[in-house]
């Protein structure tokens, strides 16, 4: 820990940013607390009611979003790893080249991949043209495999990039001597380079589990809007699209989200902490 | 096996293009299909730069992106400075808050400040939300990442620095401006760009914070989405992408000449 330097007053330097930060971030939170547990009459409980209600669609946000994130893994830590075994100038033009489609609207992108996955789509149209005979079984779009395929696509950059990042840091060195040692190749992988990537994988995850459990958008476009999610439940409460405001369910269902993902990540750190000692202990 | 990688990586990069392939490719056609291509056009592109709507919440976008980028930073910095001179669990518990925007996602931050303005602005007759409203929400989600850049270029200083220069009998705030802020530029300025670029590109936060009248432009773009689609929003996208692209293609070729100089 690098020892504390005081630049200037302490409290003037930290007063601007407590005070945002309590009245925009802290209070907020507090206030969606305070909702997920009143209604008009006070104090109630009967908001939580509605999680069971929901069960479905809070089981299906979490399934479909862990599926999009082991996916999202097994697709990321390959082309990681190639880019961090390359020149620097690959790394840096490879990194260039998955940031790149994140600067187009994601909306629009979305909406793109309607275009290519709809019946008359030209994935489909693609197929009938090759094969010259028609899919009639073969949907593409409004199921379960659409929105994680949105999910995937939308947050696989998120993915690979912390796992090159914590690939990177292994030191040619280390792999060297576990060669040395005596380790083949997939000693060398399973046992020197999966361990010390694991909070690269790790921080993925959540960059991955977080924005799929609480999208609202993904299965809007993908989902044909039959199979809700939570954020979607969260969007209408608050917003009104299927006629109904209620903030004091939507502030139940939030809390539900923000509490699910505190487990998650505390679960998370845990398992970094591990991954940290025993890698202590390989070296 | 190398082989094998290659041709893994090819497919993966069709598959993060193609979307972005099938905007530019429809951005030209001449029917107003998003899926049937009848020819070539720029009629998308010309009936683009007509729209208002869409000019106007462009303007808007780099309005709140400009300002929110400049309040989170000069914010985000002094924090940063702050947040480094403690030490212990009020070190930790600083940067447990500073965090909650990033962890938390983001329809619970939208929803969350969304109350919060409802609530306050119950208070004030006609009072509705718009630009103050979305520019504080903007600043929110936009000081912690200042803040996680700033940090680590604190931690890498050189702090004897400082403290020869108050020695030499420099007034701590000069010592401040003269020696800190250049020392910590690196990090201040890639927190700026950050925040600049996560403002203009926000929708969810946008969306639950902004009110009927003041649009920025993700949430025109979702608002043309829900009508029959119209392809100005692909001539815009390959538009906003040309300009991101030919950013990146000049920074990238500035480049190496450093790190040919450095070694």
């Amino acid at each position: 820990m690098s020892k504390g330097v005081t630049v200037g007053n302490k409290k003037a330097n930290l007063f601007p940013f407590s005070s945002w930060m309590v009245l925009f971030v802290l209070v907020p939170i507090a206030l969606v607390v305070y909702y997920a547990f009143t209604d008009v009459n006070g104090f109630t409980l009967s908001n939580l009611k509605w999680i069971v209600t929901y069960r479905n669609t809070l089981w299906l946000s979490i399934e479909l979003a862990l599926i999009a994130t082991v996916i999202c893994v097994l697709l990321a830590y390959p082309i990681a790893y190639s880019m961090s075994r390359a020149s620097a100038r690959v790394q840096r033009n490879a990194t260039l080249f998955i940031m790149l489609p994140m600067w187009m609207n994601f909306l629009v992108r979305t909406y793109a991949w309607m275009t290519l996955l709809e019946d008359n789509g030209l994935i489909n149209s693609a197929l009938r043209a090759i094969f010259g005979m028609e899919f009639p079984g073969l949907h593409l779009i409004n199921n379960h495999g659409a929105i994680v395929l949105g999910m995937v696509y939308n947050y696989l950059p998120y993915m690979i990039l912390p796992i090159y990042t914590s690939l990177t840091k292994i030191g040619q060195s280390l792999i060297e001597a576990a060669r040395d040692l005596g380790a083949n190749g997939s000693q060398v992988f399973g046992r020197v380079i999966l361990p010390m990537s694991v909070p690269g994988i790790i921080s993925g995850i959540t960059m991955v589990f977080i924005p799929s459990i609480s999208t609202f958008i993904i299965s809007k476009i993908l989902g044909g809007g039959k199979d809700f999610l939570i954020g979607d439940l969260i969007e209408d409460y608050f917003l009104g699209n299927s006629g109904v405001v209620n903030y004091n369910i939507g502030a139940a269902l939030s809390l539900v989200i923000m509490v699910m993902i505190l487990a998650a990540t505390f679960i998370m750190n845990h398992f970094d902490k591990d991954a940290q000692t025993s890698g202590g202990g390989v070296i | 096996m190398k082989k094998l990688l290659t041709v893994y990586n090819v497919l993966i990069s069709i598959f993060l293009y193609a979307p972005i392939f099938v905007i530019v490719f429809f951005s030209f056609n001449s029917g107003s299909s998003r899926a049937v291509f009848e020819g070539f056009s720029m009629q998308w592109y010309q009936e683009l730069f007509e729209d208002e709507l869409i000019l106007k919440s462009l303007y808007y976008s780099v309005i709140i992106a400009v300002l929110s980028a400049i309040v989170s930073t000069l914010i985000g910095t002094l924090a940063a400075i702050g947040i480094h001179s403690l030490k212990g669990w009020k070190k930790s518990a600083f940067l447990a808050v500073n965090n909650i925007p990033v962890v938390n996602p983001e329809i619970v931050t939208a929803i969350s400040m969304m109350i919060l303005f409802v609530f306050a602005l119950g208070f004030f007759h006609n009072a509705e939300m718009g630009f103050g409203t979305l520019l504080i929400a903007h600043i929110t989600f936009n000081i912690p990442y200042v803040v996680l850049s700033v940090l680590p270029k604190l931690r890498g200083m050189d702090q004897n620095i400082y403290y020869a220069a108050l020695d030499l009998g420099c007034p701590p705030m000069r010592a401040f401006t003269k020696v800190v802020i250049p020392q910590i530029m690196p990090g201040i300025v890639s927190g700026l760009i950050m925040a600049f670029t996560l403002s203009l590109d926000d929708f969810v936060i946008s969306y639950f914070n902004s009110g009927a009248t003041f649009q920025t432009l993700p949430i025109t773009i979702y608002s043309m989405t829900k009508k029959p689609y119209n392809l100005k929003l692909n001539a815009l996208s390959t538009l906003l992408f040309a300009v991101v692209l030919a950013l990146m293609l000049v920074v990238n070729l500035k480049k190496p000449k450093k790190a040919e100089k450095k070694a």
